[in-house]
């Protein structure tokens, strides 16, 4: 159980494991390229994750210009616009947002707030991300090859993915899939570090139930990506035989383009359950980090401890075990026995139940709080705004009867980028404006950075409320263009540009966070080693930025859970978790509570 | 401060919004009245959770913001508060989810008395099957399709009377349950129709269903809802929904998988005599005729030519006022009295020798053009010698001028506005991806180079090597 302030146990329990031995580079390249140090690592994670993020990023604005604003770009024809969705989408899940928030926020703070000196394995750990890497080279590439990059939506089903009238079936597909099993592999040997790390390098003290919820939720992610990503490589590794080898895992006897395939007997269905058995469980793995770092944001920023740590422990876990039997609620309409539905929508909206939770206890975080409206707190409440919506448009698809008219319209688009883009997307914010002064040891510029909150949590919402609406007017997604469809109004053709210029300004109001980003890293106000007072380790560290090895001489010791804010009694409005028992002031100036 | 105002009016614009935006369902016309009944429970229930939470997180924001005397409470856990929420909301959860899966239970069985109609999907066109007087489908196989077998009936007595409609229209009796039986040619598709809420995937390989009776008269668009491609935006259809009497009728004149079977393919001899007529504009050897405005004809299939004669003679093209040459062509065509007629002239013409043309424009950049053609690739073919299965005709070896002024006019709607002519309502959606005029002269340009008839040797060839 947790052990709240005062009531912690008064010794700590012998930390798991014994203070590693870490290698220290020389060299330049040594220190900054082929670094061991889960830091370093992290940065460059982020950057990498966050250079082909800014790729995603113009593929979306490509697609908005087409849908806004029709047959006016000569340059987006049919098959490149499909090929931005799919580059966009697969590009935005897995190489953005799971990379920055497991492999950049993972590497950085797991080893950080655990109180290790670095990750398990710092070697496999590098591997990790020069696989990542690669992973990212050659999936640019699928842009360069004949044919161009795949266009078979994220989801890459078959047969389309592989059969002739979509584009970028010769290299494009190939060089998909080449990517997605070396990030696979790379991903493999960082989560596996992450899990061993969290489990067997804690320092004394740090029980599990004090961990910090960013922690948690990192950890409960990179388990859950553990299981899933097997299952999505294991499918493309079969339609990879498909297509090559001949085999018909998931081809049956069709036609492509009038000729038959010679394929025989496969079933497109067992591609959707094993994408799908990943794919759920993927939306959680970028939801649950996301729902952690949050949570740690909300605390610091409104001094208060997180309400209800226990059951936010417990909702993690359950999510994380409810996620990986919930998957065919995507599959409502897509041809499989439709009895299925029964179990899949209870077990759906089994889950709701857990992450309202979560909704409800960071609200009763805030509530009787002492809030400082700081940039990361204004994005922590964005994301709550933003999720509250998204989780709730999720109640209409996971109910089956409910989805029926409205998968694969815009519904869906609007729902699933509130909940997964948007929402943790204003988590990634938060978290760099809240870390930066660590990683940095300089503030970044307060103004600049509110000008980019309020433009982009306004500016998204504009994009993708209206999309619900778009759904229930039934207008299908991923169509290059609406031309004459009887039952789509015009209006909605006004919608589409107004979306558009939305998505411009928020596109554009990004380059203020990048100038933010390196100006403050030139000229920001020096943080100190605590600018927010957090209680937390990484915070306790003896140099800012923390160097190679994080703590100084000794690993601390913790004493307390992550959540000792404004703890009665006590002089400080926060108790560091390795500060001693003994060493807590009384606070004789704040009038006692019972005379 | 600015912050609890946003929430508060996000939170309430969000549900004003919901009230005076002017999109929402599209009219109803189906039996799945309980669908959009579950929708409203949802948007009620979820809309007020919405609110509560919102406006709640707007008071804390306000109540608690930041004061230097004040301590935040130090509140680690409120067990009742706890399970007061738990409860509150798995009750709310049930009472979405009950409804919800009520409704699914008449979803997913379809009445007795619901009669049948089988659609096939392909890249990128709807097809449709009745079960005959029998009631029941003949077998059917991905196997056994090919040019004469469209449906890939597998010789079975059963499948004899099956009333097979290949043009994307399909007339359905009002208040008569129906069970739409999916299957694909291809890849996945899924057909929907707003209207009637209902909708399913079809995937090669294997069947699936839904179920509805549609209520109200009337016309409805078929959409694609499963992306299958790079057409998949054009891939319409349209169902009629009419009076039981009118729906008989129409489903008398429709053929049988019988009688298509025994229909007789066309006769070049009877064909060359009913050519002569036309040989006075488009040449005796099909050659074309710049100065009449009259298209090169040798090379071009049967099947396509069979079909633009039954447009120009039912009237589906050749009537826009701006369709100048297309209004010429109307009474010549008019004069071949019958099916019969169309398909000897048709067969007549394929057997024209075929004779390279030279490119008489000049103001494209095939370069360029070679770019945009990707789009037409994938139903005219790689080199633009035409794919039956996809109804994209031959383009290599067709006129540059004649090309330009057809491309000119789907792109303005002057050709295949017609609602009888589906395939000309497609193109009038794929040639928007050709921008401007520069683009039209740029892929007609890039079509004059693509092989013409030694092309059709290359292919053959190549063709040839892969068996």
């Amino acid at each position: 159980m947790a052990d709240h302030g005062q009531h912690s146990v008064p010794h700590a329990p012998a930390g798991e494991f014994d203070d590693m031995e870490l290698v220290h580079p020389k060299t330049f390249l040594g220190k900054y390229v082929w670094s061991q140090d889960a830091k370093v690592i992290a940065i460059q994670y982020g950057v990498t994750a966050i250079a082909i993020g800014l790729v995603a990023l113009v593929l979306s604005i490509l697609m908005r210009l087409q849908l806004g604003f029709p047959n006016t770009f000569a340059l987006i024809d049919p098959a490149s616009y499909l090929q931005y969705v799919t580059m966009h989408g697969m590009i935005m899940v897995v190489y953005l947002l799971t990379a920055l928030f497991l492999g950049a926020f993972g590497n950085y703070l797991i080893p950080l707030m655990c109180g290790a000196r670095d990750m398990a394995f710092p070697y496999l750990n590098m591997l990790s991300y020069w696989f990542y890497l690669a992973a990212v080279l050659i999936l640019m590439a699928s842009f360069f090859v004949p044919g161009g990059a795949t266009g078979a939506g994220w989801t890459l089903y078959p047969p389309q993915a592989i059969s002739p009238g979509t584009p970028g079936i010769d290299g494009g597909i190939l060089l998909m899939f080449a990517s997605l099993s070396v990030f696979i592999a790379g991903f493999t040997m960082g989560g596996l570090n992450y899990v061993v790390t969290v489990l067997q390098a804690r320092t004394r003290g740090m029980t599990l139930m004090r961990l910090p919820l960013t922690i948690w939720g990192i950890f409960m992610a990179t388990v859950m990506a553990l299981l899933a990503f097997p299952a999505l490589l294991v499918a493309i590794l079969m339609m990879l035989c498909d297509m090559l080898l001949g085999t018909s895992f998931f081809m049956p006897e069709m036609l492509n383009l009038g000729e038959q395939s010679g394929h025989e007997g496969g079933s497109p269905l067992l591609y959707q359950h094993l994408f799908w058995f990943f794919g759920h469980p993927e939306v959680y793995i970028v939801a649950l980090p996301a729902f952690g770092i949050v949570s740690d944001i909300l605390a610091t920023h409104a001094r208060k401890n997180i309400f209800g740590y226990r059951m936010m422990v417990w909702a993690i876990i359950i999510i994380g075990v409810l996620s990986f039997v919930v998957w065919a609620h995507h599959m409502f309409v897509s041809g499989m026995n439709p009895y299925f539905g029964f179990l899949f929508a209870t077990t759906t909206l089994i889950i709701a139940v857990p992450t309202a939770i979560k909704v409800y206890n960071w609200v009763l975080t805030l509530w009787r709080g002492n809030i400082r409206m700081t940039v990361p707190m204004l994005f922590a409440i964005g994301f709550i705004f933003t999720f509250v919506n998204g989780g709730l448009s999720g109640l209409f698809l996971g109910n089956v009867t409910v989805d029926v008219p409205l998968a694969d319209t815009y519904f869906v688009v609007g729902h699933f980028h509130m909940v997964m883009a948007v929402a943790p997307v204003l988590v990634v914010f938060g978290a760099i404006y809240h870390w930066y002064p660590k990683i940095t040891g300089r503030m970044m510029d307060d103004t600049l950075g509110k000008v980019h909150f309020w433009v982009t949590f306004l500016g998204t919402y504009a994009i993708f409320y209206p999309m619900h609406f778009m759904g229930f007017a039934g207008v299908p997604r991923r169509y290059y263009g609406y031309g004459e469809t009887a039952y789509i109004p015009d209006s909605i053709q006004t919608l589409n540009a107004f979306m558009s210029v939305a998505a411009i300004i928020v596109a554009l109001v990004q380059l203020v966070f990048f100038y933010n980003l390196v100006r403050s890293y030139f000229h920001g106000r020096q943080a100190g080693p605590n600018p927010w007072q957090a209680t937390t380790l990484e915070w306790q560290t003896e140099h800012t930025p923390p160097r190679h090895g994080n703590f100084g001489a000794e690993l601390p010791v913790v004493y307390r859970w992550a959540y000792d804010y404004s703890v009665p009694g006590a002089k400080q409005d926060f108790l560091p978790q390795n500060m001693p028992p003994e060493a807590v002031e009384a606070d004789d100036a704040a009038p006692r509570r019972s005379p | 401060m600015a912050i609890a105002i946003a929430v508060i009016v996000l939170a309430v614009g969000s549900v004003l919004f919901f009230f005076f935006s002017p999109w929402y369902l599209t009219p109803l016309a189906s039996n799945w009245g309980a669908i959009d009944d579950t929708i409203q429970i949802t948007l009620w229930v979820t809309g007020a959770v919405f609110l509560a939470v919102n406006l709640f997180l707007a008071y804390v924001i306000v109540r608690y913001r930041f004061n230097k005397r004040r301590r935040s409470q130090y509140d680690p856990e409120n067990k009742s508060l706890e399970i007061w929420l738990t409860g509150l909301t798995t009750l709310g959860i049930a009472g979405l989810l009950a409804p919800g899966l009520v409704v699914w239970a008449s979803f997913v069985a379809p009445p007795e008395d619901a009669h049948q109609v089988e659609v096939v999907g392909q890249q990128w066109h709807w097809s449709f099957r009745f079960p005959g007087e029998d009631g029941r489908f003949g077998s059917a196989h991905n196997r056994f399709i090919d040019e004469r077998n469209p449906f890939g009936l597998i010789d079975d007595p059963v499948g004899q009377d099956d009333i097979l409609i290949t043009a994307p229209h399909l007339l359905l009796p009002v208040d008569r349950p129906v069970k739409m039986v999916l299957r694909s040619k291809d890849v996945l598709h899924n057909v929907k129709v707003a209207n009637f809420r209902a909708k399913m995937d079809m995937v090669p390989g294997q069947t699936s269903y839904f179920w509805f009776t549609p209520t109200e008269l009337g016309e409805y668009e078929i959409v694609c809802a499963q992306l299958c491609g790079i057409a998949h935006f054009a891939m319409r259809g349209r169902i009629e929904v009419v009076e039981q009497q009118t729906f008989d009728a129409w489903l008398a004149e429709q053929p049988t998988y019988a009688e298509l079977a025994e229909r007789a393919p066309g006769s070049p001899e009877a064909g060359e005599a009913r050519y002569t007529s036309c040989a006075a504009c488009h040449g005796a050897e099909g050659q074309g005729n710049q100065a009449l405005n009259a298209p090169k004809l040798a090379g071009l299939d049967a099947w396509y030519l069979e079909r633009q004669l039954e447009l120009f003679r039912s009237g589906a093209r050749g009537t826009h006022e701006e369709d100048i040459y297309g209004i010429q062509m109307r009474p010549f065509a008019s004069m071949l009295p019958d099916r019969q007629a169309i398909a000897d002239v048709a067969a007549y013409i394929e057997t024209l020798p075929e004779r390279p043309l030279q490119a008489s424009l000049d103001a494209g950049d095939p370069e360029r053009g070679a770019r945009r053609y990707r789009t037409c690739a994938n139903c005219h073919g790689q080199q633009g010698q035409g794919i039956r299965a996809t109804n994209g005709p031959r383009l290599a070896g067709m006129p540059d001028w004649y090309l330009e002024r057809q491309l000119q006019n789907f792109r303005q709607g002057i050709r295949g506005r017609h609602r009888e002519d589906p395939y000309g309502n497609q193109m009038i959606e794929m040639a928007q991806v050709l921008v401007d005029e520069q683009a039209v002269s740029d892929v007609v340009a890039y079509i004059m180079t693509l092989p013409q008839p030694g092309g059709e040797m290359a292919a053959v060839t190549s063709a040839a090597r892969e068996e």
